[in-house]
């Protein structure tokens, strides 16, 4: 089981989509794991033939745990199976978090016990069995799991556990504020010429191809984080390691509450157009289940936008392994100086945070300098 | 287009970008933005729904006057009326 984030620590799998015997290949959907997050898409990360299948539907498994033996291309090495199916998945086991994992038999913070039956039944009803009251003796029985689909309710998005999410959440940025030592550095960027660009260019566009203002946002950063290894990558181990592309996740918030920061890979290879359907395409995956493995754990960064008729400024907490988070305030017209004129402008106060273990303030002042220099040319963006 | 016939429109094009929604009453004067933490990816998909459905051609300039459920009903209702 590929640790999908930080804050994960097991999944339940719902279904293979391959099958012993079956050729497999880099990036195809191996299976489809329930997780905090949703239904989560399992991708492959080797080429190879998938030759023995570990794991049942319905059950639960921790992170790091073999789901599947792939046997790779090179049949001339003698990996032992458990690291070819380590190689497989292709994902760190937990990086650098130091706490047992939890099983499926413990009672745990994310709810009470429940039996393989009634869990079956859940998972046929689309019930989260987070969702459902226990009995008297603690347990989730059939009795419970059928009560419970009466009564099922629809407001909440499928596949998503809200209790398990906020848990989630808390043991991710808990773990941030204990391990991280944060510093922030604030500026407040003149926007304007960007909003004026983007209005310009959103007025020539039919009403599909117009674009939000968090994609230039989202180029803007990916651009200058190219230039600054020390603020894009992961730290596992006691030990910083920068990555080639600049993959950021995106703070997508749940309309229940909770948030979700999937990566959109490789955001510099990505125009804006090509940006924006792919923040779509994340938006709605991320509400309504089907997030691909990869985009939940190779973030190498997080860019966080308060948007419209929010508040002025945020202090991101940093998502590990990462060591650096993006803050963008909501944008307002406010008085600023030009040339000795105090005029109106649109303003953005944008806050980002750093892993004092890797660099310093000065690397993150130095970062919103480019960012901003970059949104103040936007028609090179 | 009839009164009831643009509520169920707006309606609908809401629940299409939030089926969380569907059934909750709507607050006509509050914003969407504040009853229903519709966010501007939520707003702009609400907004080509509306676009696609009338057939109005929407400018971003007027996406103020839809923020409301009855902004939405007025504006649609004017600019149905209006010839072009």
């Amino acid at each position: 089981m590929p640790s999908l984030g930080a804050d994960m620590d097991a999944g339940t799998l719902v279904e293979w989509l391959k099958s012993p015997g079956d050729k497999v290949r880099r990036g195809d959907i191996i299976a489809v794991v329930e997780t905090q997050k949703g239904a989560i898409e399992i991708e492959v990360f080797d080429d190879g033939v998938l030759s023995e299948i570990r794991v049942k539907p319905g059950d639960e498994v921790p992170v790091g745990q073999v789901l599947a033996l792939i046997d790779g291309a090179d049949e001339d090495s003698e990996p032992p199976p458990a690291e070819t199916a380590t190689k497989a998945a292709g994902l760190p086991s937990r990086p650098m978090d130091q706490e047992p994992l939890r099983t499926v038999s413990q009672p745990t913070a994310d709810g009470p016990k429940i039996s393989p039956a009634a869990r079956r039944l859940a998972q046929s009803c689309g019930l989260d069995p987070g969702s459902i009251t226990p009995g008297k003796d603690g347990v989730i029985g059939l009795r419970e799991v059928e009560a419970a689909a009466h009564h099922a309710d629809t407001t909440q998005p499928a596949g998503i556990d809200q209790r398990a999410m906020r848990n989630a959440i808390a043991s991710a940025m808990a773990r941030s504020n204990r391990e991280i030592p944060h510093y922030y550095v604030t500026s407040t960027l003149d926007v304007t010429p960007m909003m004026e660009w983007l209005g310009a260019y959103n007025a020539r566009q039919p009403i599909e191809r117009r674009l939000l203002y968090l994609v230039p946002l989202l180029r803007a950063a990916a651009l200058s984080l190219r230039k600054f290894d020390d603020l894009n990558g992961a730290f596992v181990d006691g030990r910083y390691q920068t990555t080639a592309n600049v993959n950021i996740g995106v703070a997508i918030a749940m309309r229940k509450g909770g948030l979700i920061t999937p990566a959109i890979l490789d955001t510099a290879s990505h125009d804006l157009q090509s940006l924006m359907s792919k923040l779509s395409d994340l938006v709605r995956r991320t509400r309504q289940g089907g997030l691909k493995s990869s985009e939940l754990s190779m973030g190498t960064v997080t860019l966080t936008n308060l948007g419209e008729q929010t508040a002025d400024a945020l202090l991101p907490i940093i998502y590990p392994p990462q060591v650096f988070i993006i803050g963008c305030g909501q944008i307002q017209v406010r008085p600023w100086v030009i040339d000795d004129a105090v005029v109106p402008r649109q303003l953005m106060d944008v806050t980002v945070a750093g892993d004092h273990r890797v660099s310093d303030g000065r690397r993150g002042a130095q970062f919103l300098r480019n960012f901003g220099d970059l949104l103040a040319r936007p028609e090179e963006l | 287009m009839t009164e009831p016939e643009i509520e169920n429109l707006v309606r609908r094009e809401l629940y299409a970008v939030a089926p969380d929604l569907e059934g909750l009453e709507i607050e006509p004067n509050e914003t969407f933005r504040d009853q229903f933490e519709i966010d501007s990816m939520d707003t702009l998909n609400f907004i080509i729904g509306l676009s696609k459905a009338t057939g109005l051609d929407i400018p971003e300039a007027d996406y103020p006057q839809l923020e409301t459920f009855s902004g939405c009903k007025s504006y649609i209702s004017k600019r149905l009326r209006a010839p072009g």
